[in-house]
């Protein structure tokens, strides 16, 4: 049977990056900016911040870390690798009015390129024989739990045993979603996404609420991707081991409907769906079936898109103007 | 991002069309440009030398006889699936699905690789594996089709979960299939019988993906321009309730439309797996169901066009390859500077379709008088945007190589 106690906080570990960057891409989808960059975004977002803690562990190899800076310097070295991203995708496409598609795919290739590229020349600095990083001081202080987390059993293990950046993703969720639902900023956002020459009408800046919803966006992305370093993988970066998690993300906010409350759930199922094959017994005659298991997320995915369309109701749709590009003066 | 339209001082008009060798122009001084860009981040990342780098790169694809084949090759695949994205963009219906599509064409002809190798006569053998490719291909393009038409579920999510579903169904079945047990690998198929083996045509077994590629190209190029259904998917493509309104069957349109871009997808899998690797893997396709996106976009959906635009992404990928092996970097330094210059030239379009009046200039009639000066100065600000764009990715990149630099004396 599964150990529902041991399986739960791996599920929630798993769903940390899925649902930062469901978070992130929910907000750029909302301005009507269907960002297929995400997977890359992760991936500069993740080693940005390798490369920060990378030279601070450098920096002090025989002395003491200060804790503060050894989370701030990769905290910041990844929102700003992320926001560069940001910034390309909205330059290309808000500026100057590229098809998102084609960018967001020559962001994942550059992104994930950035990625490997610069990991692949860590490993070559630190002289290591293993094709990976593994900065596990830094990871030390990012995985930090609860420090009452040991004592309080079960409870305490589902609960409060995850470092901050795990608490900071669902804390991300919900002010994304009260900024979304409950603010004016939100509400010019949402109509941006839906019909920007009426939010240009109304006299909305529509290019600066794109820009912004979608750097903020990638921002947020960008930590899953470091939380995915950090925490899940204790600091260990090795090249190509993000995998898919952008593209799952991006799956995420259609299940989630585009709302990132909803995405909180959907995410921690969607980390245990990714996980569950480790957990259903085959036998050892059967190890195909597994692979057949890691496609569920997939089909829930496809199933749910496949529902929300058929069942029509208006505000389970995708934002009326997602994908393309407002052209001013082609009213 | 500095020409904000709250700012008056200038605004962006329409082009109505630009000559073609002008338009050529500018995309030719982007790639330059990107080039620029590019090989500063070589020597900034690295410390080599660019105008070596840059010999490597020709080098890569077109160092050899055999390289210059295995280019071809390559170009030849993946212009057979922009091409079989190209009718589904027309219609604006975004398959991202290209990769599913391939692989699972791949998957079909395998299996009829494995189960009935040795079973039939090879030629029937060939006609089976053909048949089923197409088939699986064209499946896996009717499902989004399916759902499209009928409930208009958006189709680039939902080909781009399709994706994924092929490739667990790609693990399930190499798990299946593996050989030895244990090794997650097929291995190469009927290597003692070469059961199922595509011939070679003319003793090479490079030309076969090349003529069926060149064969195709034609076909669609007639097929987009002057068939019936390629009229029908140009009038959706441009506006649906257009096609609606003068009684073309959309949803027929869409569904036809789709099952003959999975199925040229599936073409593309039969010939990877059938005439060029002889095994199946997950990674099969190496991600040019993506690739040939761009590739399709990057040719304006032109299928003549295409042959150049694919050859430009796989130059640069076997340029940048034997870059890679050449001076020791890791080989995802190819996707960096294909993603630079794609960048570039996904900017440069702008230039292409729209210019930039200043405000000194506004008296005169929009578009009526354009002067020779006018164009000069667009391109340097077609330059000067693609640069700015790129110079932030590259400020990142110059920023961490330096520290890097710094550590390693």
């Amino acid at each position: 049977m599964i150990d529902i106690v041991a399986f739960i906080p791996r599920a929630i570990g798993q769903s940390v990056p899925l649902l930062l960057g469901c978070s992130g891409e929910i907000l750029t989808e909302k301005s009507g900016n269907l960002n297929l960059g995400i997977p890359g975004v992760m991936y500069v977002g993740g080693i940005s911040g390798v490369i920060g803690s990378f030279f601070y562990e450098q920096a002090c190899v025989n002395k003491e870390m200060n804790p503060l800076l050894a989370i701030l310097i990769p905290l910041l070295c990844s929102l700003v690798g992320s926001f560069i991203m940001g910034m390309i995708y909205c330059i290309l496409t808000v500026s100057l009015r590229a098809n998102q598609n084609v960018t967001g795919l020559a962001m994942t290739t550059f992104g994930v390129g950035i990625g490997n590229f610069f990991g692949g020349s860590l490993i070559k600095l630190s002289g290591a024989d293993v094709p990976s990083i593994a900065l596990s001081r830094t990871s030390g202080y990012f995985s930090k739990a609860l420090p009452f987390a040991a004592n309080l059993g079960w409870f305490g293990k589902i609960f409060l045993s995850y470092g901050f950046l795990c608490y900071l993703s669902f804390i991300i969720a919900i002010i994304a979603a009260l900024v979304l639902y409950k603010t004016r900023a939100g509400l010019h956002l949402r109509a941006v996404g839906e019909s920007p020459s009426t939010a240009d009408a109304a006299g909305i800046n529509v290019s600066k609420y794109k820009y912004v919803a979608t750097c903020v966006g990638c921002m947020i992305a960008g930590l899953g991707g470091l939380y995915y370093v950090m925490d899940y993988a204790s600091g260990v970066w090795s090249n190509d081991a993000f995998g898919d998690r952008g593209w799952l993300a991006i799956a995420l906010v259609i299940f989630s409907i585009w709302n990132p409350l909803i995405g909180i759930f959907a995410a921690i199922l969607f980390g245990g769906l990714y996980i569950v094959y480790l957990y259903i017994p085959t036998g050892m005659d059967y190890m195909e079936f597994k692979e057949l298991y890691k496609m569920i997320p997939y089909v829930v995915t496809l199933f749910v898109l496949v529902l929300t369309s058929m069942r029509n109701k208006r505000e389970n749709q995708p934002p009326a103007s997602l994908g393309l590009s407002y052209f001013r003066e082609e009213r | 991002m500095k020409k904000s339209k709250s700012e008056p001082l200038f605004h962006i008009v329409k082009r109505d069309t630009l000559v073609w060798y002008k338009a050529w122009g500018i995309r030719a001084a982007a790639i330059i440009a990107a080039l620029i860009v590019c090989g500063i981040v070589t020597t900034v990342t690295t410390g080599l030398n660019p105008i070596s780098v840059y010999g490597a790169f020709i080098q890569g694809a077109f160092g050899s006889g055999r390289k210059v084949w295995i280019t071809l090759q390559n170009m030849s695949i993946l212009l057979i699936i922009s091409l079989a994205l190209t009718p589904a963009f027309k219609m604006r219906f975004w398959n991202i699905g290209g990769e599913g599509q391939v692989l699972v064409g791949a998957l079909a002809t395998a299996a009829c690789m494995i189960l009935l190798g040795d079973k039939i006569p090879n030629p029937l053998l060939i006609l089976i594996m053909t048949v089923s490719a197409l088939a699986a291909g064209a499946v896996w393009g009717l499902i989004p089709a399916v759902f499209k038409a009928k409930w208009n579920t958006n189709e680039t999510l939902s080909t781009l979960m399709m994706n994924y579903i092929a490739t667990q169904l790609v693990a399930f079945f190499t798990v299946v299939w593996e050989v030895p047990k244990g090794s997650f690998t097929v291995g190469i198929i009927n290597q003692s019988t070469n059961a199922g083996w595509l011939p070679q045509l003319f003793g090479s077994k490079y030309l076969l993906p090349i003529v069926v590629a060149l064969v195709t190209t034609a076909s669609m190029f007639v097929y987009l321009r002057y068939s019936k259904h390629g009229y029908e998917i140009a009038v959706v493509g441009e506006s649906e309730k257009t096609a609606k309104y003068v009684g073309m069957k959309t949803e027929k349109i869409i569904i036809r439309t789709m099952l003959l871009s999975g199925a040229l997808c599936g073409l593309a899998g039969l010939l990877l797996v059938g005439g060029i690797n002889h095994t199946i893997t997950t990674t099969i396709n190496s991600g040019q169901g993506f690739t040939a996106v761009m590739v399709s976009w990057l040719a304006k959906f032109n299928p003549i066009t295409m042959i150049f635009t694919s050859f430009l992404i796989i130059f640069l990928e076997r340029g940048a390859g034997e870059v890679s092996t050449n001076f020791g970097l890791n080989q995802s330094f190819a996707d960096i500077l294909t993603g630079i210059i794609l960048f570039f030239i996904i900017g440069c379009e702008f230039f292409i379709t729209y210019k930039i009046v200043g405000k000194a200039k506004k008296a005169e009639p929009a578009g009526a008088s354009k002067s020779i000066e006018e164009t000069k100065t667009e391109k340097a600000e077609a330059e000067e945007k693609a640069e700015e764009t790129a110079e932030e990715s590259k400020a990142e990149e110059t920023e961490e190589k330096t520290e890097t630099a710094e550590k390693t004396e």
